[in-house]
């Protein structure tokens, strides 16, 4: 007796839960050979708005947690990702053609990303805050807090690269809107159901799926969202539009990086970017 | 059974249109009972089915300054200062100070001592101070001392009274006990001028247990002669749902019908986002009609709610998305 297929319906990833698109629409997506692989959820400017309302919302509770805490979640979540890992490469080889050494590399890297920047949670603070000497009877200190809501335009890589963009943002205590790669968007929303199952409160990390340029310029302009990185933006003219419209409320921005080495050492920098110092002058002595 | 009394001219306080049914314990009781059941399945389908309304462009821009206009700005909080009344009431007068073209709100409502200091602030800039009076938000307290509660608010200047009838004397079917407080509390709204202050009349619909009684207590605030009648104090949940202001938007439609005078309605607490707000409009306007889009008829118990119709408002002007850190919390 043949068995029905059980297909999988691929919806988007918001406040912690997986509704389809308030628009109703869907696109296809395709696989490496242009054949029919899916039907992705088409997010429209108002999954955008409920994804940021969902990830301010989120932003109190996850920023104010110990940094010992943040680690711990996001080494979950390489933990889940590590048990699930035949899925991923199944994913990533469909999606993108590659071979299953080459599936199994990007999966090794994107769980050793995940570990890697949990282990920064508890010790940025150390690398980048300082005590500053200044002439008077003053303890100096500067701390880096989060920014707030980072919009985030994911790159290509479908598990990697979404990682890499995702993982610095949440360690240091932001909450995250981000626009999955408009070619390969269904590994990022399994990626949404490793975070569902990983202690990540909901609405820290949203994935919208769809079409950059339609959601993108919302998310520029919004005025609750405090960040914007441009990381996978390849059209110049629409990067250049989005870095406009994020200047009316002073987004912090980060610009298109098409050709990043998602396997290289990251370095700090994505941790840095949208952290804001706070330094504070405490009296001695008194 | 509904009254048959002939609309009557001028003042038609409901002494003598309704007397021969508030002329006993026994015909009021009947009277209520008699009013038409509601059903409640078909009641929840009709608000959930007007709810589905999409209103867009130039129809949400009308809805939300006019729903501005119907705002009750409120705070009842042990912890309100004098402090947080002049700003809330300055709030009220210019709710964006950024946009001139923005109205300001209905009225401030808060507790009777706050009203004075609310009145100065709000001097003669059309916004009225409402205040809960009656031993609020439970209404346990002796007859005479929310007759006086009423009247140090009105003599501070307050121009709206919220009053909240006596859920236990009505639910154990005292109707007339419910009747004669609220006749009474409306006389001691008189000022000395002649004038009085607007009397609104509290329910607490979610402690009256079924939508026959909020139908029932409909009426009988109606005939008592309150000039609104309102949904919740805020302070119990359920507060304001749809299904329940359309039973009181469908009592003050018939009443009008019955008599030709015209009651308001407050649903209070509960309605947080511009969504809600539009939702009770298109109610209002498919129940009542167009008479009833107006502040002196129609108002929002609210404060949260302002805040999102103000950032909805900025939406439509700059068309982009606006965000709370853009205006005030309280």
């Amino acid at each position: 007796m043949s068995r029905i297929d059980v297909r999988k319906t691929y919806k988007l990833y918001i406040g912690g839960q997986f509704p389809r698109s308030e628009s109703g629409r869907s696109y296809v997506v395709n696989d490496a050979k242009g054949r029919l692989l899916a039907n992705a959820a088409q997010a429209s400017r108002k999954d955008a708005r409920d994804a940021v309302v969902a990830a301010r919302a989120a932003f109190g509770g996850w920023s104010t947690r110990t940094a010992y805490n943040r680690a711990q979640v996001v080494y979950r979540i390489a933990e889940v990702l590590e048990g699930r890992r035949e899925q991923f490469e199944a994913e990533l080889r469909a999606a993108e053609g590659i071979t299953a050494a080459k599936a199994r590399t990007y999966v090794d890297a994107a769980i050793d990303r995940l570990v890697w920047y949990a282990g920064w949670a508890d010790k940025i603070t150390q690398v980048v805050g300082n005590a500053n000497p200044v002439a008077g009877p003053f303890f100096n200190l500067s701390t880096p807090e989060p920014s707030g809501v980072i919009a985030v335009v994911a790159p290509r890589g479908a598990l990697l690269g979404l990682v890499s963009v995702v993982a610095p943002l949440i360690i240091t205590g932001n909450t995250v809107v981000v626009i999955a790669s408009e070619d390969n968007p269904l590994t990022a929303i399994t990626l949404g159901e490793v975070m569902a199952t990983s202690d990540l409160p909901g609405g820290v990390v949203n994935v919208l799926t769809g079409s950059q340029a339609e959601i993108a310029p919302w998310l520029a302009s919004h005025m609750d969202v405090n960040g914007i990185d441009l990381t996978g933006v390849e059209d110049a003219e629409l990067a250049t539009e989005l870095e406009v419209s994020a200047a009316d409320n002073l987004k912090r921005v980060r610009r298109p990086a098409p050709d990043t080495d998602w396997l290289a050492e990251p370095g700090l920098d994505r941790m840095t970017q949208f952290l804001e110092t706070k330094t504070v002058w405490h009296p001695i002595g008194v | 059974m509904t009254p048959t009394a002939s609309p009557t001219a001028g003042d038609t306080s409901a002494h003598g249109v309704f007397d021969d049914i508030v002329g006993s314990e026994s015909s009021l009781r009947r009277f209520l009972h008699g009013l038409p059941g509601v059903d409640q399945v078909g009641c929840e389908a009709r608000a959930a089915g007007l709810a589905t309304r999409s209103i867009k462009t130039t129809s949400k821009a009308f809805a939300i300054d006019l729903a501005i206009r119907m705002v009750d700005l409120t705070t009842l909080e042990g912890q309100d200062t004098h402090g947080k009344v002049r700003a809330l009431a300055s709030k009220a007068m210019r709710p964006d100070p950024a946009d001139p073209s923005c109205p300001a709100t209905a009225a401030v409502c808060v507790y009777p001592d706050m009203v004075a200091t609310a009145k100065q602030t709000l001097g003669d800039s059309g916004v009225n101070v409402a205040a809960v009076a009656t031993a609020f938000p439970s209404g346990r307290a002796a007859m005479d001392i929310k007759l006086a509660d009423t009247r140090d608010a009105v003599e501070a200047g307050a121009d709206e009274i919220d009053m909240v009838i006596d859920r236990g004397a009505f639910l154990s079917g005292r109707y007339m006990d419910v009747y004669e407080e609220i006749v009474q509390v409306k006389e001691a709204c008189a000022r000395p001028d002649g004038s009085s202050a607007h009397l609104k009349v509290i329910f607490e619909t979610g402690e009256l247990q079924t939508y026959d009684n909020v139908r029932r207590a409909s009426w009988l605030a109606m005939m008592a002669g309150g000039h609104f009648i309102k949904t919740s104090t805020g302070k119990v949940q359920p507060a304001a749902t749809l299904p329940v202001t359309l039973i009181m938007l469908e009592a003050v439609r018939d009443f009008r019908e019955q008599t030709g005078q015209m009651v308001g309605v407050k649903p209070a607490g509960g309605i947080k986002t511009t969504k809600d707000a539009i939702k009770y409009l298109v109610m209002v306007n498919e129940t009542c009609g167009s008479d009833w889009l107006d502040p002196d008829w129609f108002r929002f118990g609210a404060s949260t709610l302002l805040n999102d119709l103000l950032m909805q408002r900025t939406k439509m002007t700059t068309g982009r998305y606006s965000g709370p850190d853009y205006f005030t919390l309280d």
